[in-house]
C-alpha cells in the first residue's frame, strides 16, 4: 500500500488511536484501585499528622506515620466525622467521602463541611479540611485545633502546581511549624485564621493572628491566608456551640 | 542428483555462515563501536541539548531551584525519551510522513502517561514530586526533536543510545545548574543545611550563616538559572575549542 496515500494516513491513525486509548484506559482501570487506596491512605495520613507530626504513639510505641501506619491507626485516634452545614448543623452524610472542591462550587445555603473529631493521648483535637488557590492550582490541607478551638495544634498544607522552591514550600515542615499554638480567632472575636504576612515582625508572637511569609511565594502565602480565613469562617456556627456546650470547662 | 545434493548443502552452509558472520558483526557493533559510544557520549559535551543546540531552556529555568526534583526530573525525561525514541524507531517505516509529527506527539504523550499513571499506583510519593514536572516533559522540544531528528532515521538500538545520551546530556546541565541555584539560594544541597542553620538572628545561626552570609534570593528566581546556563556555556567552551564558532 503506497504509505502516502490518504487511506494509508487514515488507517494508520485510526489503529494509533485505537491502541494507544485501549493501551491507556486498560492501563488507569486496572491501576484506579490502587491509586484511589493511596489517595485514601493519604488523606488519613494528613488528619493524623496535623495533631501528632512526624511520629505517632500506637501502644505506647513510637512509629513514623507512614500511609499504612495512618490507614490501621485512624480510626482509633479519629473518633467522629461530621458533615455540617454553614449553620453547624450535623447532616447524615459519610463526612471523609466529602470532596471540599465540590461543595465549594455549589451554593452557600448547600454546602457541607467535613470536620473531624480526634481523641489523641487524652486530649481532643477539631481537625478541618481547608481548600483554596495558590499561584497556579488549588492548595489544600488541614489543620487541627485544640479543644478550645483557638489554638491551633499542627496545619498541614499541600498543592497541586506551586513553584518549587518557592510556592511548593508551604509543604515543608519549618514553614508549617510557624503556625503551631497561633489563633485563628482575633482580639474582638471574630474567625480571622491565620495570615501569611510578608515583612512579618512578629517574631514568637502567637496571639497575633499572623506568620511570616516566604520571600518569592507571595501569591500562594496570600492563597494560604485567604484559605484559612474563609474555610474556618464556615464552621463558626458549629465552634461557638462547642464553646458553649462547656467542654473547655471540663478542662 | 546424488552428485547433486552435497553441492546444495555446501551452499547453504556458506550461506549460514555468511548470515551468522554478519548478524554476530553486527551484534558486535551494537555495543562496542565507536560509532555508538560517540551516540552516546556525544549529547554530554559537543552536542549537548541545552548548551550548544539552547533546546529545552523553558523547563531548565522552571525546575532547578532545588536539586532533588530536578534529578527525579532527569531520571523521569531518560525513561521517556529512551523509549519513545524506541517506539518511533520500530515504526519508522510505517508512518505516513504527513503526520509524523502528530504521531510523535502521541507516543510521547503516552509514554508520559503511563509512567504518571504507573508512578501513581506503586510509588506514590515520588509521583507527588513528580506532578507537575509531568506536563513539562510532553512539551520539552529536546524529545520531538530527537525522535525527528534521529528515530525516524536510524535503527531500533543507536535510537535507544541516543535518547539516554541526549536526555543525560539534558540532566546534567539541569542538575549543574539547580546544584548551584539550591546552593546559593537556600544555602542547602537536596534539603540539607550545607551553609550552617540560619536562625533569627545572627546569634542563633551557625556555620557560614553565624560570620554574617546571607542567601542571595535572586539565585531562587528564573532569570539566574539563565544566568548559570549562560556561565556554563561560557566554561564549556573556553575548554573545548571544537565549539568556538570561526568569527
Amino acid at each position: 500500500m503506497d504509505k502516502n496515500s490518504n487511506a494509508y494516513t487514515f488507517i494508520f491513525a485510526i489503529a494509533m488511536v485505537i491502541v494507544v486509548a485501549v493501551a491507556l484506559s486498560f492501563t488507569a482501570t486496572s491501576l484506579q484501585p490502587m491509586q484511589a487506596e493511596n489517595v485514601r491512605q493519604e488523606k488519613m495520613q494528613n488528619i493524623l499528622s496535623t495533631f501528632t507530626g512526624d511520629s505517632i504513639i500506637v501502644e505506647g510505641e513510637k512509629v513514623e506515620l507512614t500511609r499504612a501506619v495512618a490507614s490501621k491507626v485512624y480510626e482509633n485516634y479519629v473518633t467522629e466525622e461530621l458533615a455540617l452545614s454553614n449553620s453547624g448543623k450535623p447532616k447524615e452524610e459519610d463526612a471523609f467521602k466529602i470532596s471540599l472542591a465540590k461543595q465549594l462550587t455549589l451554593d452557600e445555603s448547600e454546602q457541607t463541611f467535613p470536620l473531624y473529631v480526634a481523641n489523641y493521648q487524652g486530649k481532643t483535637y477539631y481537625v478541618v479540611p481547608l481548600r483554596g488557590s495558590g499561584l497556579w492550582d488549588a492548595i489544600w490541607g488541614y489543620v487541627a485545633l485544640e479543644d478550645d478551638v483557638n489554638t491551633i495544634k499542627g496545619v498541614v498544607f499541600d498543592h497541586k502546581g506551586e513553584t518549587a522552591g518557592l510556592g511548593a514550600e508551604i509543604t515543608t515542615d519549618w514553614f508549617q511549624e510557624r503556625f503551631v499554638n497561633e489563633k485563628i480567632y482575633n482580639d474582638s472575636g471574630q474567625v480571622v485564621g491565620v495570615e501569611v504576612k510578608k515583612g512579618y515582625s512578629g517574631g514568637d508572637n502567637k496571639s497575633d493572628n499572623a506568620v511570616d511569609a516566604i520571600s518569592g511565594a507571595t501569591i500562594t502565602g496570600d492563597g494560604v491566608s485567604k484559605m484559612m480565613e474563609e474555610r474556618l469562617k464556615n464552621y463558626k456556627a458549629y465552634f461557638e456551640k462547642i464553646k458553649k456546650s462547656g467542654k473547655v470547662a471540663i478542662r | 542428483m546424488e552428485g547433486k545434493e552435497p553441492k546444495e548443502i555446501s551452499k547453504t552452509d556458506k550461506k549460514k555462515e555468511m548470515i551468522m558472520f554478519l548478524s554476530s558483526s553486527e551484534e558486535k557493533e551494537h555495543f562496542l563501536s565507536k560509532a555508538n559510544r560517540k551516540i552516546l557520549s556525544d549529547p554530554l559535551n559537543d552536542n549537548n541539548p541545552i548548551t550548544v543546540q539552547v533546546l529545552g531552556i523553558c523547563s531548565a529555568l522552571a525546575i532547578t531551584v532545588q536539586l532533588k526534583p530536578a534529578i527525579v526530573m532527569s531520571l523521569a525525561v531518560v525513561f521517556v525519551m529512551a523509549f519513545s525514541n524506541v517506539i518511533i524507531s520500530i515504526l519508522r517505516n510505517s508512518i505516513p510522513s504527513r503526520i509524523r509529527i502528530i504521531v510523535q506527539l502521541v507516543v510521547v504523550a503516552t509514554m508520559v502517561i503511563l509512567v504518571d499513571q504507573i508512578l501513581k499506583a506503586f510509588a506514590y510519593d515520588v509521583s507527588k514530586q513528580l506532578s507537575i514536572f509531568i506536563g513539562l516533559i510532553i512539551t520539552n522540544c529536546i524529545i520531538m526533536g530527537r525522535l525527528e531528528a534521529f528515530a525516524l532515521g536510524n535503527g531500533v538500538y543507536k535510537s535507544f543510545l541516543d535518547g539516554i545520551g541526549n536526555a543525560a546530556g539534558y540532566g546534567l546541565i539541569l542538575i549543574v545548574v539547580a546544584f548551584f541555584r539550591e546552593l546559593f539560594g537556600s544555602g542547602k544541597l537536596l534539603g540539607y543545611e550545607v551553609l550552617g542553620h540560619k536562625g533569627l538572628t545572627m546569634a542563633d545561626s551557625t556555620g557560614l550563616y553565624a560570620l554574617g552570609y546571607e542567601n542571595n534570593g535572586f539565585f531562587l528566581l528564573s532569570p539566574m538559572a539563565l544566568i548559570v546556563v549562560g556561565i556554563v556555556i561560557w566554561v564549556q567552551r573556553s575548554r573545548n575549542r571544537k565549539l568556538i564558532e570561526e568569527n
